[in-house]
């Protein structure tokens, strides 16, 4: 290189190119440039499609978000009403909380921009305190790019024709790997604890079947709910209803993974091995239960941990009253219901069968023995139909035909069998119907989506080929002239909406009558409590209002002090969990009553 | 008779526009005689913060540690899982994956011209070059919604997919920054001025590079041929085609005209990428991140990024975070034990300029 470089002196001048134009880096003509379509910028919340699951706040990492409770938002079922707030001077726009909300509330917008003074001013409340934010969004979550797993694990079942040749269990249960996979979509939001009755730990116990630690997961199941296989086999689990992950894709399988983790434990004495539950010393007070269903039981069970001396007396040959009695056994097999009371039994519960009070035992009996007496006695008796020719033979309550054939007593059924109702119970009858041979139909007042049982019960009814007749209003069963039954006369429905906000209503349409051949009429549209067993005086002591007992919310006590009382007989609810609750509640109750407080 | 030694700190607010650290200099006159390089300004523990976060979270640090060049850190934290669990890529992905880094190379090497020139006292080219920059930060914006730390690339894929029209709108800056490249050449590589600062300025001995672990440009300007993209191909890399230039000079104007050389491949390998695109998925995705646990095991992966040589040792215990996380940053060699070497015997006046051509990056240098 020489000492003058020609061409390396010339060639920068190209720079003077520049010479009297703005500077390159400012861009020309300068307008201020809205931010890219998938720009991620300040929050914007849908406030009333957030459900406060609080997932956002769990995935950031800098702890930006909080959730905090608003006046604009009530708590209600499946919505915790808390909303997130987002602290914009620790946010790093990573977006992982758009990618993790269940419900896709959460989004980014394109503004980015703002100046204050005051740090606390960088603290709000997206989609409150930046409504025009909506106008503005910019990355936010689909279905398919959520990071929310929607699609729930399929359960394996017997194929429906296959089912109704015998009572073999319906659902066959989820294998390890598929429980695994299936409890790692939980994202431990805890909405489902709120609205089960027995706020039962649903979050901790599916995060130990993910992470392979189901003893671990059986201990915390245990800790508030003493028979929890059947739970997991047949529990009406509001908590799937209000699961974060179906609002946008299908619920966890909850009940099915609590039916997982029970089953591990394959005979009581397992289940004693592994729950190992601390049992306190005899504290010298006796209580006495007037039946083993599910309240029974659950205070049976709870009070012999704290010491007490239980007997429960069970009328019928075995426990666990109407989930034993009333569920179909392709549902519930009895060998689970006797591995769970069985459990109960080793620990300490004393459990008389075959002993009914007010025949084999009188209940005053038992109110002196005893220094506290718990009442769960169930619904046990099937409501009338009201129409014309309800005693005529084969019309009988579906509830009676269920506990026939679960106590294993012979039944006949005919070749035509009409099942009247839409809940659960209805959907037993006729499915059990199915099973002995008849060709069934069930008639339901409304339309098939307003009927109350389970939508997997009603499938399940549909693929074994039972016929369901929506918007049917019954009109009388049809006898001949000695008597005999011929078969039921309905009207068909149309719906109309219900001018006070109700669900639609059915209204009979004119000339609808139409006939249904029966052998059978099974009536399945409610069932309430039989108190012939208490004598006239504790009738009068007892408050027993529009057929339910009345008690204590918290602490399930009557009006007379001694007598508690939980399950079917109390709560409108009506189901196992609830009963359940009833049960582990008045444990407390009970506690407070001997002792003056909770022990 | 006795001359004296003058310290001087450079640093540690920006030396050149590398980023914060010190360089303590011991001077006879202008020349240095001994550097002792001091960091610890821009200390934020990541390797330590990775293992309080889930496999997830850990991705939108990664980017943090390098802030000119982000991606091939996503890159190789993506890698490392998706090796340890198996997990397989979308080839869709894959391209998208290689066209981010590549993007990241060219605004990368744009800001590296800003640098080289702008401690060397040229001033129009910094401007020139991060105007230019902007184009392409604006493609980032438009793909990831970011421009800097653009979180795109994660384990499984990439977050989204292209938009309508992205491609088109690419090569239409390819175009654009490959027609500036004539004015880069006229400004810079033809100016006597920078070939006069540049030419055998901050030379490294081609044994002891090797021996100490240089790579990236400051190596092939010693005449060796490496290049993990072409060694140790990952995503689509063997699937393109591109050489890989060398220089004998082994000073800083030997590593220029390797990165110009760079700088052309890149956008060679971003025409090819975007011929080939293939239709499909972008993303195999992870299960829920609350429960989303890796097996346990290792994964060392690495990756070339326009400082050299990056990788990542990733060690999962079966759990659902790291237990261990040590990435090797190619700036750790070149900006702290060769810096000190190299700049015995120079001019205290190219120190930053030195600095800068060896891609010098504090953050990285303090993981």
């Amino acid at each position: 290189m020489g000492f003058f470089n020609l061409k390396g002196t010339i060639r920068p001048l190209t720079g003077l190119k520049q010479f009297g134009k703005v500077p390159h880096t400012i861009e020309y003509p300068n307008e201020s440039k809205e931010a890219a379509p998938r720009y991620r910028g300040f929050h914007f919340n849908e406030i009333e499609a957030c459900i406060g699951c609080g997932n956002c706040s769990t995935i950031c990492m800098n702890g930006a978000i909080d959730m905090i409770s608003l006046v604009e938002v009530e708590g209600k079922k499946g919505d915790s009403g808390l909303r997130p707030r987002v602290d914009h001077g620790r946010c790093c726009w990573c977006g992982l909380c758009v990618e993790v909300c269940p419900t896709g509330s959460l989004a980014l917008t394109k503004e980015y921009l703002y100046v204050s003074p005051d740090a606390n001013s960088f603290l709000w409340t997206p989609g409150v305190d930046n409504p025009e934010g909506k106008e503005k969004i910019s990355f936010y979550s689909t279905a398919e790019s959520s990071l929310t797993d929607m699609t729930r694990v399929p359960m394996r079942e017997l194929e429906g024709m296959e089912r109704i040749k015998s009572f073999a269990e319906v659902v066959l249960g989820y294998e390890e790997e598929e429980a695994r996979k299936e409890a790692s979509r939980c994202i431990s939001c805890g909405i489902c604890t709120e609205v089960c009755p027995d706020h039962m730990h649903i979050p901790e116990y599916i995060n130990a079947i993910a992470q392979a630690d189901d003893h671990s997961a059986i201990k915390i199941i245990y800790d508030n709910n003493p028979l929890p296989e059947m739970c997991g086999k047949v529990c009406t689990r509001r908590c799937e209803d209000v699961c974060a992950v179906q609002v946008r894709g299908e619920a966890l399988a909850i009940r099915w993974l609590k039916r997982y983790a029970t089953e591990r434990a394959e005979n009581a004495e397992m289940i004693r091995e592994i729950v190992n539950p601390e049992i306190r010393e005899s504290n010298g007070k006796k209580v006495g239960i007037v039946g083993a269903g599910p309240s029974g039981l659950t205070a049976a069970y709870y009070l012999a941990l704290r010491g007490y001396d239980v007997t429960v007396y069970e009328g019928r040959s075995k426990g666990g009253g109407m989930t034993m009695y009333g569920i179909p056994k392709y549902r519930l097999p009895l060998e689970s219901l006797e591995k769970q009371i069985g459990y109960m039994e080793r620990i300490g519960v004393k459990i008389k069968f075959n002993t009914q009070v007010g025949k084999d035992i009188s209940f005053e009996e038992i109110y002196q023995q005893y220094d506290a007496v718990f009442l769960g006695i169930g619904f046990q008796k099937g409501w009338k139909l009201g129409v014309p020719n309800e005693e005529a033979p084969g019309v009988q309550p579906a509830v009676d035909f269920l506990v026939s054939v679960n106590d294993g007593q012979e039944v006949k059924v005919g070749k035509k069998v009409v099942v009247i109702g839409g809940g659960n119970v209805a959907i037993d009858a006729a499915r059990v119907a199915r099973r002995y041979g008849a060709e069934v139909s069930i008639l339901y007042r409304r339309r098939v989506e307003d009927m109350p049982a389970d939508w997997e019960e009603i499938e399940g009814a549909e693929d074994e080929g039972i016929h369901i007749i929506a918007q049917a209003i019954p009109k009388q069963i049809v006898v001949d002239e000695h008597g005999k039954l011929k078969g039921f006369e309905y009207i068909k429905a149309r719906m109309e909406q219900d001018e006070r906000g109700g669900r639609p209503r059915p209204v009979p349409i004119e000339g609808g009558e139409t006939f249904v051949p029966a052998d059978d009429v099974m009536v399945a549209i409610g069932q309430e409590a039989d108190y012939s067993f208490l004598p006239e005086e504790f009738k009068k002591n007892i408050e027993i209002s529009r057929g339910r007992i009345v008690a204590d919310p918290v602490t399930f006590q009557t009006s007379d002090p001694k007598i508690f009382a939980g399950g079917d007989a109390v709560n409108r609810t009506a189901d196992a969990i609830s009963a359940i609750a009833n049960g582990f509640n008045a444990v407390k109750g009970i506690d407070k009553f001997l002792f003056g407080k909770e022990k | 008779m006795r001359e004296k030694t003058t310290t001087l700190y450079l640093g540690p607010q920006h030396p050149g526009i590398t980023g914060n650290m010190m360089v303590k200099l011991s001077l006879k006159g202008d020349t240095i005689v001994k550097a002792k390089t001091e960091v610890g300004y821009l200390h934020r523990a990541f390797e330590k913060l990775l293992e309080k976060r889930n496999w997830l979270q850990c991705f939108t640090v990664m980017c943090r540690f390098c802030v000119p060049e982000p991606d091939p850190m996503e890159n190789i934290y993506a890698r490392a899982v998706e090796e340890i669990e198996g997990r397989e890529v979308p080839e869709r992905a894959k391209y998208i994956r290689t066209m981010v880094l590549e993007l990241a190379r060219l605004q990368s090497f744009l800001l590296w011209y800003a640098g080289q020139n702008g401690s060397a006292g040229l001033y129009t080219v910094p401007q020139w070059s991060v105007g230019d920059r902007n184009y392409i930060l604006d493609l980032f914006e438009e793909l990831t919604g970011g421009r800097i730390y653009h979180m795109y690339t994660w384990p499984g894929g990439v977050r989204r997919d292209l938009p309508e029209g992205f491609e088109s709108r690419v090569l239409k800056v390819m175009d654009y920054i490959e027609k500036r490249q004539e004015d880069y050449d006229r400004m810079m590589f033809d100016n006597s001025i920078f070939q006069k600062r540049a030419q055998g300025v901050g030379i490294i001995n081609k044994e002891k590079a090797i021996e100490w672990g240089v790579v990236g440009a400051p190596l092939r300007a010693c005449g060796v041929k490496s290049d993990i993209r072409i060694d140790e191909p990952y995503e689509i890399y063997d699937k393109l085609d591109f050489i890989v230039p060398t220089q004998e000079g082994a000073d800083v104007w030997a590593r220029a005209l390797v990165r110009r050389a760079e700088f052309k491949q890149s956008i060679s390998i971003i025409r090819q990428i975007i011929d080939k695109m293939p239709k499909g998925e972008i993303y195999n995705k992870v299960p829920n991140p609350q429960k989303w646990t890796l097996p346990k095991g290792n994964a060392y992966v690495r990756a070339e990024a326009v400082r050299g040589e990056i990788g990542m040792f990733l060690q999962s215990d079966g759990g659902n975070k790291p237990r261990r996380v040590h990435v090797r940053g190619a700036a750790y060699v070149h900006a702290v034990s060769l810096l000190e070497d190299v700049l015995v015997g120079q001019n205290v006046s190219d120190v930053s300029f030195i600095m800068n051509s060896l891609g010098t990056c504090p953050p990285e240098i303090e993981r």
